[in-house]
């Protein structure tokens, strides 16, 4: 039994859902009790779907369990499909279906139906939704695709040196991050590199598209936590190699070219050479006529650009599933010049790749579900951009720190009405902007660091696109170390301190002396609490018990900014 | 399954007298929440209890996206989440239940009750929460009470779940005295209560208690000379068993509009044998500023046609205000299920020949909806933009529940909620 107050992912059932969801053609009976049609909302109004997601519930009461809850199942397939016509069935239970043991996937098979049915065993009390949606797309693709499994140790017959490579994009699902914007960039790339694409699956895709995913030369897996397991059986069943590089930052839409080349022997040096080339602004009259597609991102020259200079070293916080993440730890430190002081991810499956990235960056991986650890790793690394999912965004607001979100789970504003992919050249420059604006505009910081001792400044100017923590908010820290004292991954004593009101320096036979609380009120307020923590860091390690001007330079000096 | 379409139904019906309406019953795939949800707006209500569910990640998963998807505080609401390890043996969920709850209430000193909710997996595995409740009574009464009640969706609809969660502190009321007192039943948003109070002290009609109270340690007192007053439709087991703790039950429709809410406090004022003049007098500016407020959402709903799909139990009263003072037309009125002791005052003032439903099928309700075309329809979250997509306008019925919509300077703000997606179509050129 595990206490949780918010779940970043859903039962594994509703990774089932975002991959019928995504299909056509496809429909899932769920063998649920009366509520599970919650699940409904999610697709119909988090992403606006202007249908119902093609799931029939059969929603049975405790006044049947004493009956014949089976007998409901083999009602609900057959209603579904008289109705649906579909051309694969999905069957599957909830948690509490899993109880009754109606074997519904088994039962629906005995039913004589004239099209396949996959039947879904999901635990929903071991695993979740990701887990879920991977399991599904697997079972489907196998179910469909077993019977035309060459003997094994066939060896795959060569692609034509005159014939185009054909490429798979297996993984956007409903409910992903940005999926949706994401396939027409990769497209453009493959478009780019003359790579025609044979089957994007499980979005859009139906079960006869499905049917012809041997037919590509190769196969690239666009989101592992969805779509690994259903690679690596196809590398295995038709021997077609997987593409592993995940195209988000520039550095890794380049190395995913450069993958894809040597995976299909391909040559794609032109378009590498254009992706270094293209980047200065793109202010020619020819370029920016919209014949000439953009083939570079400007995010290389914007982050070279004298504005961005404040960016360095700015301290980020990256949680979310691991693609994501893992992708957004690469740009912030090797493309914009963050420094990394937390990352973490809900992704346990992919835990080991997020701690040896965090290894690499000299932090600790936060490997958790639980927003509370997450809030309070957050309040302890004391960024200054947080990167993560909706609920971080929340913990952001709390702590008064700046952030852009980056992967699921969603809302409905991280389904935009304009293209707003995450991946290739366009998703970089629209990574570059989201994670930017937050943070202060360069030039507007530098005036406002230059101009605060003028009169005119209030104090505590700042930008509108965010704001410090409020008064209202200075009693965050006190939930964070509530919090705390119940999760190993923090102190409590550090993560009380994030916010200056929080430090009662006093209590710890501190003081400041006036000078140097005038000092300190010189300070940016988006960094005083940090500065202001560490100076009393610094003078209860050398026993100063009143803080002057002098202690505040000595330790800036110390420590450094 | 369904008998015979719901159209049919008004052929039957003699006129003049209140025969029983034909009442469409359905049994299939029911597009409603469960009783889990009422979580959302009863931890808001009670401030200072906490609602812990034992359940699964789908039951924590329903509550954080029924609550808007997002959490911007420490939320008072969670979900024990059954591993495993709890399915294997009931002693070990035991020992795990009364872990998770020290847990809780380390971390949270602040809460004074604790409500333990059932849920579909708990019922079925038959984990006893009652003795949990009792066991854990034993070692934090009576810093913090602990009640349990189940909101599983195999007993409960959507808002059976507030029924539910007031029926389990209804045995641990305190006994009232001789004194006749008013008790309201149902929960209201802070500021319709304090209209109400209000109206109450002008009629001289006291003392009035709200059940649920705004905190959860504040409880009402119940005997044989409290008076219920119901609030809200949905209350059947709460207000059997405040009638078992010798209480009277004051059948009445429901405060929904301008006539639904006279009719309520009149329910009231005859019980306290309150001079005609009197009352009149006390509603009477509230009563012409509501009738003003209303009028000009009645001219924009007026003659248009309404289908409810059932959801949030308050079909029927809304039904009730949407033709009689709304002038709407009414297909189908849907709802969950029909509670008579509740229900028939409404169900009286429908218009003779009105189509309800009890129950759903939701694809052939869906297709019923489609062949009538109607100007509104009523539905849950899953349902709505999928109809709009299909050109039909929607209202939400969640929002229902979580708007006040109760009393006079309510019944525009009501009325609005149903003539805003008109108005927004009438405004939209693309």
């Amino acid at each position: 039994m595990e206490l949780t107050l918010w779940t970043y992912e859903g039962p594994p059932h509703v990774g089932a859902m975002r991959v019928a969801t995504a299909m056509e053609g496809v429909h899932y009976v769920l063998h649920a009790p009366q509520g599970d049609t919650y699940a409904d909302l999610l697709f119909t109004m988090i992403e606006r779907r202007d249908r119902r997601p093609p799931v029939t519930y059969t929603t049975f009461q405790a006044r049947d369990l004493g009956g014949d809850t089976a007998e409901m199942v083999k009602t609900s397939v057959r209603e579904a499909y008289d109705r649906y016509k579909p051309k694969v069935m999905l069957v599957g239970e909830s948690c509490t279906a899993e109880l009754i043991q109606d074997q519904p996937g088994s039962l629906a098979k005995s039913m004589g139906l004239p099209i396949p049915v996959v039947s879904l065993d999901l635990p929903a009390y071991s695993k979740k939704e990701n887990w879920g949606a991977s399991e599904t797309l697997y079972h489907l693709v196998r179910t469909l695709l077993l019977p035309l499994v060459p003997p094994p140790n066939t060896p795959r017959v060569k692609r034509e040196p005159n014939v185009r490579p054909k490429a798979n994009i297996i993984g956007p699902t409903a409910l992903g991050f940005r999926c949706r914007d994401d396939i027409r960039e990769v497209l453009k790339l493959l478009a780019e590199i003359g790579v025609d694409v044979n089957v994007v699956a499980p979005m859009g895709a139906t079960p006869d598209d499905l049917m012809r995913i041997p037919d590509a030369d190769f196969n690239i897996c666009l989101y592992p936590e969805i779509a690994l397991t259903t690679c690596t059986w196809l590398t295995r069943s038709f021997g077609q190699p997987t593409v592993k590089t995940v195209p988000i930052g520039v550095g890794a839409t380049r190395d995913f070219l450069a993958e894809i080349g040597r995976v299909a022997e391909i040559d794609v040096s032109a378009a590498l050479e254009r992706s270094q080339a293209d980047t200065l602004g793109m202010w020619g009259a020819a370029r920016l006529s919209s014949s000439a597609e953009a083939v570079a991102s400007r995010l290389p020259w914007y982050s070279r650009s004298v504005d961005s200079t404040y960016l360095t070293g700015k301290r980020v916080f990256i949680f979310g599933d691991a693609t994501h993440v893992i992708a957004a730890a690469r740009i912030a430190t090797e493309e914009l010049g963050f420094t990394l002081v937390g990352v973490g991810t809900y992704s346990r499956e992919f835990a080991r790749e997020v701690r040896e990235l965090a290894k690499k960056h000299g932090v600790e991986a936060v490997i958790s579900d639980d927003y509370l650890a997450v809030e309070a790793a957050v309040a302890e690394a004391a960024p200054e951009l947080v990167l993560g999912t909706q609920m971080e965004r929340h913990i952001a607001k709390r702590l008064g720190i700046p952030c852009a979100v980056i992967s699921s789970p969603i809302h409905v504003q991280d389904v935009p009405a304009r293209y707003s992919p995450q991946m290739g050249w366009e998703g970089a420059n629209v990574i570059f902007d989201s994670w930017v604006h937050p943070l202060m505009m360069g030039l507007e910081e530098h005036l406002i660091g230059m101009f605060r001792e003028d009169f005119e400044f209030s104090e505590g100017h700042m930008s509108h696109l965010h704001t410090a923590p409020s008064s209202a908010t200075a009693s965050a820290p006190e939930s964070v170390s509530q919090s705390v004292s119940h999760e190993p991954v923090a102190s409590p004593v550090a993560a009380s301190t994030i916010v200056s009101t929080s430090i009662n320096g006093a209590e710890q036979g501190l003081t400041w002396s006036e000078d140097g609380e005038a000092e300190l009120k010189k300070i940016p307020f988006f960094v005083r609490g940090k500065i202001k923590k560490n100076t009393e860091k610094f003078a209860s390690d050398r026993g100063i018990t009143s803080i002057t001007v002098e202690t505040l330079y000595d330790a800036k000096a110390q420590i450094g900014k | 399954m369904a008998l015979e379409p719901c159209t049919e139904s008004p052929v039957n019906i003699n006129t003049a007298t209140n025969t029983a309406p034909v009442v469409l019953k359905e049994r299939g795939q029911r597009e409603v929440f469960c009783g889990l949800t009422g979580i959302v707006w009863l931890h808001r209500k009670m401030q200072d209890a906490f609602f812990l569910v034992v359940g699964s990640r789908t039951c924590a998963h329903l509550i954080q996206s029924a609550a808007g998807v997002m959490i911007f505080a420490e939320p008072r609401f969670g979900t024990a989440i059954l591993g495993e390890r709890d399915l294997a043996g009931l002693a070990d969920a035991n020992d795990e239940l009364d872990r998770v709850v020290n847990q809780l209430l380390d971390r949270r000193p602040d809460i004074g009750t604790l409500f333990l909710v059932g849920s579909c997996p708990s019922e079925v595995i038959k984990l006893d929460l009652a003795k949990a409740a009792e066991r854990l009574n034993q070692q934090f009464f009576p810093k913090v009470r602990i009640l349990n009640y189940s909101g599983s969706g195999i007993e409960t609809t959507f808002t059976q779940g507030e029924d539910a969660c007031l029926g389990s502190m209804v045995p641990v009321l305190p006994q009232a005295t001789d004194e006749p007192s008013l008790m309201i039943v149902g929960s209201l948003a802070d500021v319709v209560e304090d209209q109400f109070q209000r109206l109450f002290d002008k009629m001289g009609i006291g003392p009035v208690y709200f059940f649920p109270p705004r905190r959860a340690a504040n409880l009402p007192p119940v005997g044989k000379a409290t008076k219920l007053l119901v609030a809200q439709p949905f209350l059947s087991e709460t207000v059997r068993l405040l009638m078992k703790r010798g209480a009277t039950l004051l059948p009445s429709p429901y405060p929904l509009g301008v006539e639904g809410t006279t009719t309520w406090l009149k329910t009231a004022a005859e019980a306290w044998d309150i001079a005609p003049e009197q009352f009149e007098a006390a509603i009477a500016p509230s009563v012409a500023r509501a009738k003003m407020g209303l009028e000009r959402y009645r001219q924009v709903l007026d003659g248009r046609k309404a289908f409810l799909f059932p959801d949030s139990q308050l079909e029927i009263p809304l039904a009730r205000f949407l033709s009689r003072e709304c002038g709407m037309k009414l297909i189908e009125v849907g709802t969950p299920y029909i509670d008579k002791m509740l229900m028939e005052r409404e169900i009286d003032l429908l218009p003779i020949g009105t189509a309800l439903s009890e129950g759903q099928d939701v694809e052939k309700q869906l297709d019923r909806c489609r062949e009538a075309r109607p100007d509104i329809t009523v539905c849950g979250l899953g349902l709505a933009n999928p109809l709009e997509a299909e050109g039909m306008a929607t209202k939400w019925s969640i929002e229902l529940v979580f708007s006040p919509i109760h009393g006079y300077d309510q019944a525009a703000d009501l009325a609005e909620l149903f003539a805003r997606p008109l108005e927004r179509r009438k405004r939209l050129t693309v």
